[in-house]
């Protein structure tokens, strides 16, 4: 049988096991939260409240801002201090947020009606999904009603679940499936209700045997499939999942709507679930708080705009020598933060404390044509090539050679052994591509 | 408290440069230690002298003349001191041994910018300089162990050729050493290319740390065995095919001298074009050309074509409609 896996990829240290066997903990009380007005891919969110009103934790708190965007609720039920500013975790910049206070215990405000996916229209479903603000909570934020309603022209019959959770050291997908795979089999049978698919196949990487079988349990009397795919990275991007279980290619530039899929990841999927049957908006989220340097790494249901500190120290506080940086995510994506008090999101799946040791700048010497960038891109580019061009800011032949096609997944720039910084060379040189076309064009 | 905001990804591969040239000079280590058995102290001089002036004359250019004042040795040179040292006959004198390597440095390496800048792998370039220089002492070879002036395996095998099989003996219609012989490594030739065993010991190692372009020396390989057998077919005259993968330069050249990943392409198309045209060219010089080994020459041509083979050999992005070249 041919492995279900895609070509390309790296295999970075996983260390999971500092957070995989802690059960999923709340953390409800928070002192504040910073709910960023951007907490979504797309336009900012249209404030609903003014300094000085009292929210009730699930209260909608900001309105849709354009065609893609998501509203907003109240993770808490408190005060609302004032709309200001906090260092916003995927920007890395100042951005403006509505701050709440919060004053005791959660006074819910859920929305109606709530109750088995079964009795929801297809309409209804998506209303509802678009109602509770939920975006894509891999980390790309994408609001998921808007993914849910793909143009005419692009009939879908597949839904992808992703539960491959290829990022090292995070486990918080692997719990939810553990913990929440009945509810997440749900949340995945009401998103194929809304697009109307017969098929629906979950991947999940080979490291995570609880999942797993918990998972093919949790859908045994449904058509869902369960895949178990290579553990390798990136075995979690879209293009590459896809074409691990369905053997399908997205075409260059395209999206997975172009060969009739959709792919979701399964904390998404939880968050369908809720919203649908406990009428629950997304007002917290699951993360893992990992790294060598947290003193007792764990999986923690946060609300959305707890400040990262206060989380850190639920899971028993840091190292103050060892640590190098924290980072909003996994080491191979995410984003390092210059401060400990910056706020989640709705993308933030984890935050990694790693240590001097793990994370040491790497001494960098001229390419020596190995041609490992080669074999890792899991989008068959060559890195060391692409970067002769942006690293001279030469963008127009780095487009030719598939600079766009580049998922960021920094497969490149783990696996040089001369520690040269591709990944980061090609994030910056798309961005001014993009931003100089968009200048041309007018 | 000051976090690092370095860019993604925060983890990087424990893998640098210089623990690759490390394990290239441990692969080389059973050939190494197997010549100095053979041919005495001498050749253990020679491969020495080589490594040390390559360092010397490497942190010499980049400190002083490059003015490079971070410079902290990679172990690339060493590497080309080492490959240099193993491809020299045990007649040549230390004082030319460190001219070829100041050509191989200087000329080979640095001109064109040094350490992933150069065209040709400088190990060969140092070596041709030198067959080319002092001719004499570069074809001057001597039997392990009672250092007597005797014929390579190839000489014998190019006499054969030219003068239509005099000089052939034995029942395989090769030369007066045995396959396994060669195999082995209890030949005369260039100090650390007879054992084709121990080299193959040492490829083995590099395979298994990833740290070479299998494709190079499979097709390099490949090819030289596909064209002698042919050859074998019709004329025995031309020699076994066994006889021109172990009787000489081959496996040196095919394992250690193309795989040099400066001077070799980059996707497995354009590794697999240069394997072929690395065996093809070796053969074409075995047999019509004017000296009994072509492995260098080989590759050097091949070295220059690689630009050219790149742009050939780019491969297909995924998802993309048509080939991207």
């Amino acid at each position: 049988m041919r492995s279900l896996t895609f070509r390309g990829g790296v295999h970075p240290p996983e260390r999971k096991e500092l957070a995989k066997d802690s059960k999923i903990e709340h953390f409800d009380d928070p002192s504040r939260v910073f709910v960023f007005l951007s907490n979504h891919a797309g336009l900012p969110a249209k404030p609903l409240v003014k300094p000085g009103d009292r929210v009730k934790t699930g209260q909608k708190i900001a309105e849709t801002g354009g065609t893609v965007s998501a509203s907003l609720h109240a993770p808490v039920t408190g005060e609302v201090l004032e709309i200001g500013k906090a260092y916003h975790p995927v920007s890395l910049k100042p951005d403006q947020a509505i701050v709440i206070e919060r004053k005791g215990e959660d006074d819910w405000v859920l929305m109606e009606p709530a109750g088995s996916f079964r009795d929801f229209s297809a309409e209804e479903l998506i209303k509802r999904v678009k109602e509770a603000g939920i975006v894509g909570l891999g980390g790309a934020m994408f609001p998921t009603h808007v993914k849910l309603s793909p143009p005419e022209d692009r009939p879908i019959d597949t839904l992808v679940i992703n539960g491959a959770e290829c990022e090292p050291y995070l486990t918080i997908d692997d719990r939810m499936m553990q913990e929440h795979g009945r509810d997440i089999a749900k949340g995945i049978q009401a998103l194929m209700r809304v697009l109307g698919v017969k098929k629906a196949v979950i991947g999940i990487e080979k490291n995570k045997p609880e999942s797993i079988a918990a998972m093919r349990n949790a859908v045994k009397d449904t058509s869902v499939e369960v895949s178990a795919v290579k553990t390798k990275y990136p075995q979690g991007a879209e293009k590459q999942l896809i074409y691990s279980v369905l053997k399908q290619t997205v075409p260059s530039g395209g999206l997975p709507m172009d060969v009739g899929v959709v792919v979701q990841n399964v904390s998404t999927a939880f968050a369908v679930y809720e919203a649908v049957e406990l009428g629950k908006p997304l007002i917290e989220r699951g993360l893992t708080v990992t790294g060598e340097c947290v003193k007792a790494p764990k999986n923690i249901i946060a609300r959305i705009g707890t400040m990262a500190s206060e989380i850190i120290d639920r899971a028993g506080g840091f190292d103050e020598d060892q640590l190098d940086r924290l980072v909003f995510g996994g080491p191979m994506m995410g984003l390092a933060v210059p401060k400990l008090d910056v706020p989640i999101v709705k993308g933030s799946s984890g935050l990694t404390l790693l240590s001097k040791s793990s994370a040491s700048a790497k001494e960098e010497f001229a390419c020596i044509r190995c041609g490992t960038c080669v074999v890792a891109c899991p989008m068959f580019l060559e890195p060391y090539l692409i970067y002769l061009y942006t690293s001279r800011r030469r963008y127009e032949p780095a487009v030719e050679l598939g600079l766009l096609d580049c998922i960021d997944c920094g497969a490149c720039s783990y696996s040089c052994p001369a520690g040269i910084e591709l990944v980061k060379s090609f994030v910056l040189a798309k961005k001014v591509y993009r931003s100089l076309k968009k200048g041309a064009k007018g | 408290m000051n976090l690092s905001t370095a860019a993604a990804p925060h983890i990087r591969t424990r893998d640098d440069v210089r623990k690759i040239m490390l394990d290239v000079i441990i692969a080389l280590v059973p050939a190494t230690a197997f010549a100095v058995y053979l041919f005495g102290l001498k050749a253990l001089v020679l491969i020495l002298t080589c490594v040390v002036s390559a360092e010397a004359f490497e942190f010499f250019i980049m400190r002083f003349m490059r003015a490079k004042k971070e410079f902290r040795p990679d172990g690339s040179a060493s590497v080309t001191g080492l490959l240099l040292g193993l491809n020299l006959s045990l007649a040549i004198v230390w004082w030319q041994a460190i001219l070829g390597i100041v050509v191989a440095i200087g000329i080979a390496k640095h001109i064109f910018g040094g350490l992933g800048k150069n065209f040709w792998n400088p190990a060969l370039i140092g070596r041709v300089f030198l067959v080319t220089s002092f001719p004499v002492h570069m074809t001057t070879w001597l039997t392990p162990f009672d250092l007597q002036t005797t014929a390579t395996p190839l000489m014998e095998l190019k006499e054969s050729i030219t003068q239509g099989g005099a000089a052939v003996t034995g029942a395989t219609s090769t030369g007066s050493y045995s396959i396994s012989e060669m195999f082995l490594g209890r030949i005369p030739g260039s100090i650390g290319e007879v054992s084709a065993l121990l080299l193959l010991i040492g490829f083995a190692y590099l395979v298994i740390r990833k740290r070479i372009k299998i494709p190079v020396p499979a097709a390099f390989v490949g090819s030289v065995l596909l064209i002698s057998w042919l050859f074998y077919l019709v004329n025995p005259l031309y020699g076994h095919p066994l006889y021109h993968i172990f009787g000489g330069g081959l496996m040196i050249g095919a394992l250690f001298m193309a795989t040099d990943m400066v001077t070799s392409p980059m996707t497995l198309k354009g590794q697999l074009i240069f394997g072929c045209g690395c065996g093809g060219i070796t053969m074409l010089i075995r047999y019509f050309g004017g000296f009994p080994e072509g492995v260098s020459f080989a590759i050097l041509i091949m070295n220059a074509l690689v630009p050219l083979v790149d742009i050939f050999s780019r491969r297909k992005i995924f998802g993309a409609v048509k080939s991207n070249a």
